[in-house]
């Protein structure tokens, strides 16, 4: 077991070394000394001791490989290099734009469990079969929507028509209410079809015909039986979901104008500010390799199969 | 012994198999049977409708001018944001370029855009899949590590790093997004090479003397491609979706091109006067993907 | 032998009113929007204590049948007509909430694959728990004393600890054990046993048929055993329902049945079936005398082989120093249960596997070492036909193309000549030329076989290596190709390696026998010496295990048919 443990760790670090290391080559290494040529722009009024700093801190002068080790020695101490924007150091600028952008995927990906689930449960639970088809149609739906022409449609419906949000000014509270929504319908089409599609299939499996064999009800059937089977797999989809979630977030915080992770990335692509780029790339790949970890050792805790591997034998 | 538990089910297909063929007579017997036949084609309704729309958009993307006379890039002056009417049925932009015709005209840029970066995934990712998955071994480790990375990069953040590299521009968008589907191409056909080869058919190719080439294109090939192929109809209607995604983010085509993502960021200003600039655009783009997604669904169903 | 229990004098305890009675049932499917019925007219009943062996043919009805019993059909199908009266209660019209209230307690079911029908993620204990907790008898440690005490009552060891386990850590025969718990919980009226032995090893099968006659006895009762297997049905039932498409071909008392069947169908059923059947296909070809080693077309000489196992880098030994030998022209059979090695020694013989040690000579070729190119020319000397012949054939080829490949990949021939073979051979395995355009979706599991039968022989090998070749297909079938693979072997003079979990085929069909246990070879000689003398306790029990050895009368045909 722990072996195990130890051999997925290794694994996840190999991949997180691996993405550090083609994230330098595209935007580090190749540009040469772009980037830092750009910190001698005067509108940043960097002075030259300052920007002395700059290119000590990022080893300039050095050849490629010492840069490389530098910059990994960097990464790991947390120092992630300078904005090209800002002239600020990119932790400063990570930091200030967590925040807003962590409340906003909490809030979009907890409504976006709460509708995948009853859209895929209340599919199956529904007496009536062309209730359950329309159902059943909604995640598709989902999936083909637009997710910043969403954003707009909510905001000419809810603030414009209905008014019910007002678009100046608006409370702590009420600034969130769109900008959640948005992003919890992209995050909730994928959730819903994979549950759907488990439900479905464990549906299918002869231990169900045995439930009702039992004299279980539908209802006692789909909660006992079928509600653990079909959502332990769609654990396995959590980093691709978190992708999303940070893709969602990019678009959203761009349709409402908020600030965050998302604006930065958005502001870091269109002025070529490839420092903060390079650290967003690194900073999701490390959570996208954290939150499969996490998911594959904890899976053997939910799923008796894969708690007992010793002494099995084939 | 496997084949003999499986009676319950293999009635029933043997049985359906038999009967479709004596279908046509039987139903104009029983009435409750017509009806179900009605049934059966307002299911198939949905997919006639699927590849209506393709045929539609893909006619547009060739042949504008045989949809509309109005120019796509060219506004009229003193026509700004009219509402739709007789005239310009969708209504007009700010600058008074008809909003029908920039959808129109902007269908070659949504489906070259597409066509590209499934393109650039079907083709490196299932050239990657078919050697991880034939070669096996150290090669495939190395190739799947290859594909872990790329996933690792959340797709939206792998296509703006590779638009940083090469520059905005609708084609470099469409390679953008193109890159981010090969470790999904990758990885599906290499599951399916490796499920065909595990199949007995495969084995008894090579116990009849097939040398490891000819059995690769006789039956390892074309038995792994299905799937790949309706997965590729699948990531068109993706495709479309994060191109138009760029485009709105202002990385896609440069403004006066009619490209569907851009329209909607350049309505969005006027969302209190002219509704219709964004909202049209957007219903396209989500009829054009359903009926993509649509179509990839008819294509899984025939592999069975 | 007296493997069937307490079933000689039914009559005695049966009251008037059936556990089960089923009238003039109409069952169907809808599929493509159109109603496809499967079952037609079908009556049947079950008296309490009785057992009563619902017998057919993949696609006879006899699951949908049983299916409409406990009102379980899949979604689409629907009772079209008829009643389904349970201790005199027409339960047919009744809604599912209804239905609910008896299923698991007035009547239950056995299900056919134990490995799927238990929950993965439940221990054994819940799940057994559950049916009474649906039916509200008891509450709490009530409910635990009771699941132990039924888990013990089926024949689980060390009830406590299985009640915490969960299904993947038992065996499938203790699983069955569980599930027949299940059923058993509150004394149903009837119980649907719905092939409840098909995916278990036969020794296995026999201990859990055993179970099931000991609780109806106990119980009083009443059985509907759905199965395939007209041996089990011989040995297990008061009475025999045989259906075919869907209709009732005939009924009665086991006993009048078997020795009298009425239809042409049964008869058919009756000689077909092996453990019944009127004996050998063929007269044994083994003459007295050691022959000379050239004689031999198959010598393997302790053969072992290990397989890696990836975790903590253990081995594990599936073929434990076995050594056989088949004269040419005979059919050896290798027998044992799952795991027991027979495959994975077939697999060493054709060369797909290389063997940790030991010798395999083939024709006079050492196989072991061959590799590369003269492995690929060896292969024109032995052939392999797969246990599925749906999985065996690559979908997307026409039938001829399937048949042609092998003839492309040796020496290059003429299109003519190809097309000549391909036919010859068709025609050789009894199929007609119009399926060489088809797909092999078109067609049945029995021409599927032949199909690859055919594509075996077009190399003209000397020797065709038969992997559970017949057993997914139905008796019919697999006397028609059994018969068909004694006609090959005396106009061709092939040698057979007949793989087989079923010792009454093997009996049929092959002239000499080893039989595995574990990976080990623990009998072996000529078929008729290792039956009649058994020389191991295993294969003893094997033999016994046998179903379809309650009469007298029919073991004596099989033994008459042998020596005829």
């Amino acid at each position: 077991m722990s072996r195990y443990v130890i051999g997925r760790i290794g694994q996840a670090l190999v991949v997180l070394w691996a993405a550090f290391t083609v994230s330098f080559i595209l935007l580090q290494a190749l540009p040469g000394d772009a980037i830092l040529i750009k910190f001698l722009n005067p509108e940043l009024g960097l002075g030259p001791e300052q920007i002395a700093d700059i290119r000590a801190s990022y080893a300039a002068d050095t050849p490629l490989w010492s840069q490389y080790l530098h910059t990994i020695a960097n990464f790991l101490t947390g120092r992630f290099g300078y904005s090209v924007q800002a002239g600020v150091p990119v932790s400063a600028l990570l930091l200030a734009n967590l925040p807003p952008t962590l409340w906003l995927a909490t809030f979009g990906f907890l409504l976006a469990v709460i509708l995948a689930i009853s859209i895929s449960f209340v599919s199956v639970l529904l007496p009536l079969p062309r209730l359950r088809a329309f159902f059943h149609s909604i995640p598709s739906l989902f999936i083909s929507t637009p997710v910043f022409w969403l954003g707009i449609l909510l905001i000419q419906v809810f603030s414009f028509q209905l008014k019910l949000i007002p678009v100046i000014s608006p409370g702590p509270w009420e600034v969130l209410v769109l900008p959640v929504l948005t992003l919890a319908v992209p995050i909730s089409a994928p959730l819903a079809q994979v549950l759907m599609r488990n439900i479905d299939h464990v549906l299918t499996e002869p231990f169900v015909a045995v439930a009702r064999a039992k004299g279980a009800s539908h209802g006692w059937v789909v909660w006992k039986h079928v509600a653990k089977n079909a959502v332990l797999p769609t654990l396995t989809i959590g980093g691709i979901l978190f992708g999303e979630l940070l893709a969602g977030a990019v678009v959203t915080e761009a349709v409402f104008g908020l600030n965050g992770i998302g604006s930065l990335t958005q502001h870091a692509v269109s002025s070529q500010d490839i420092a903060v780029l390079q650290a967003l790339v690194v900073f999701s790949a490390a959570a996208f390799v954290l939150i499969n970890l996490t998911v594959d050792l904890l899976y053997p805790i939910f799923d008796p199969r894969l708690r007992i591997q010793k002494g099995a034998v084939a | 012994m496997s084949g003999i538990n499986t009676t319950g089910r293999s009635l029933l297909r043997g049985d359906a198999g038999i009967l479709e063929n004596s279908s046509s007579f039987r139903s104009s017997l029983a009435l409750a049977g017509a009806r179900l036949v009605t049934k059966a084609r307002s299911i198939q309704l949905g997919l006639v409708a699927s590849w209506c729309v393709i045929a539609v958009v893909v006619l547009w993307a060739l042949f504008p001018a045989w949809f509309t006379s109005h120019s796509g890039t060219v506004g009229v002056a003193r026509q700004q944001l009219r509402a739709p009417s007789t005239e310009h049925w969708l209504g007009t932009d700010a600058l008074g370029r008809d909003l029908l015709a920039r959808i129109i005209h902007g269908a070659s840029q949504s489906l070259s855009g597409a066509f590209v970066a499934v393109g650039v995934g079907l083709l490196v990712g299932t050239a990657l899949g078919l050697i991880a998955g034939s070669a096996r071994g150290r090669m495939d480790g190395v190739i799947m590590r290859g594909v872990d990375v790329l996933l690792s990069i959340p797709q939206l953040l792998l296509s703006l790093s590779i638009v940083i590299l090469l520059g905005f521009g609708t084609v470099n968008a469409a390679i953008a997004v193109g890159v981010t589907a090969i470790a999904s191409f990758a990885r599906l056909a290499r599951s399916e090479v490796v499920r065909v080869r595990a199949s007995d058919y495969v084995e008894a190719a090579f116990g009849s003397g097939g040398t490891f080439s000819r059995v690769l294109w006789r039956h390892i090939l074309p038995n792994s491609l299905t799937s790949v192929i309706a997965f590729a109809a699948l990531q068109f209607g993706w495709a479309i979706l994060t191109i138009s995604t760029l485009g709105f983010l202002g990385y896609g085509a440069p403004p006066p091109t009619p490209e569907w993502g851009l329209l909607i960021a350049e309505g969005r200003n006027y969302i209190a006067r002219a509704w219709w600039l964004t909202t049209v655009p957007g219903l396209v783009v989500i009829l054009v993907v359903l009926s993509a997604n649509r179509i990839s669904q008819s294509f899984g169903k025939v592999r069975t | 032998m007296s493997t069937a229990l307490n079933i000689n004098s039914p009559t005695s305890r049966l009251s008037n009113v059936p556990a089960l009675e089923i009238g003039n049932l109409a069952v169907s499917y809808r599929s493509h929007g159109e109603d496809h019925r499967v079952v037609h007219d079908v009556s049947l009943e079950v008296r309490p204590g009785e057992v009563v062996a619902l017998v057919g043919e993949s696609g006879s009805g006899k699951t949908t049948t049983a299916q409409a019993a406990i009102g379980l059909l899949a979604q689409n199908g629907r009772v079209e007509s008829g009643s389904i009266r349970l201790n005199g209660t027409d339960i047919s019209g009744w809604p599912q909430k209804r239905l609910d209230s008896i299923r698991g307690s007035k009547i239950s079911l056995i299900p056919q694959d134990p490995t799927s029908s238990l929950n993965p993620v439940k221990t054994i204990g819940e799940q057994v728990a559950e049916v009474l907790q649906i039916h509200r008898q008891g509450r709490g440690t009530e409910i635990e004393a009771r699941v132990i005490e039924l888990l013990a009552r089926v024949g689980l060891s060390q009830p406590e600890l299985r009640a915490k386990q969960y299904p993947h850590e038992l065996s499938g025969g203790m699983r069955q054990r569980v599930l027949i718990a299940i059923a058993i919980a509150l004394k149903p009226a009837l119980i649907i046993a719905d092939e409840p032995t098909s995916a278990l090893d036969v020794t296995v099968q026999k201990r859990i048929l055993d179970l099931i006659d000991e609780l109806r006895d106990e119980y009083g009762t009443a059985v509907l055993l759905v199965t395939h297997d007209l041996g089990v049905a011989a040995d297990r039932s008061n009475r025999i329902v045989v259906l075919k498409n869907g209709r009732v071909q005939e009924q009665g008392p086991t006993d009048e049945v078997l020795a009298a069947p009425r239809s042409d169908y049964t008869r058919k059923l009756l000689s077909d079936a092996p453990s019944l059947g009127k004996g050998r296909y063929v007269i044994s070809r083994v003459k007295d005398g050691s022959p000379a080693d050239a004689d031999h077309a198959v010598i393997v000489e302790n053969l072992v082989q290990d397989f890696h196992l990836s975790a903590r880098r253990a081995t594990f030994r599936a073929v434990d120093d076995i050594s056989f030998t088949v004269r040419r022209g005979t059919t050896h059979a290798i027998v044992g249960e799952s795991g027991s090695g027979k495959t994975t020694t077939a697999r060493s013989i054709v060369g797909f596997n290389k063997p940790s040690s030991g010798r395999i000579v083939v024709d006079g070729i050492d196989v072991t070492s061959l590799s590369g190119e003269s492995l690929r020319r060896f292969r024109k000397t032995i052939q392999l036909v797969y246990q599925n012949p749906f999985a065996s054939l690559d979908p997307r080829q026409t039938i001829f193309q399937v048949i042609e490949e092998p003839l492309l990949n040796f020496d290059p021939l003429p299109r003519e000549e190809r097309v000549r073979k391909v036919e010859a051979i068709l025609d050789r395995v009894g199929l007609p030329q119009a399926v060489l355009a088809r797909k092999p979706h078109a067609l049945s599991g029995g021409q599927r076989q032949r199909v690859a039968i055919a594509r075996a022989l077009v190399l003209e090998p000397k020797i065709l290596v038969l992997d559970e070749a017949v057993s997914a297909l139905d008796v019919t079938v697999q006397a028609q190709i059994l018969r068909l693979l004694d006609e090959l072997q005396q106009a061709l003079g092939l040698t057979y390696l007949f793989i087989s979990h079923d010792l009454a085929v093997v009996r049929q069909i092959s002239d000499t026998v080893s039989v595995l246990h574990n990976g080990r070879l623990v009998d072996e000689g000529p078929v008729e010496d290792v039956f009649q003398n058994p020389g191991s306790a295993y294969t003893r029990e094997l033999i016994a295990a046998i179903p379809g050895q309650r009469n007298a009368f029919l073991e004596n045909s099989v033994l008459n048919g042998a020596s005829q």
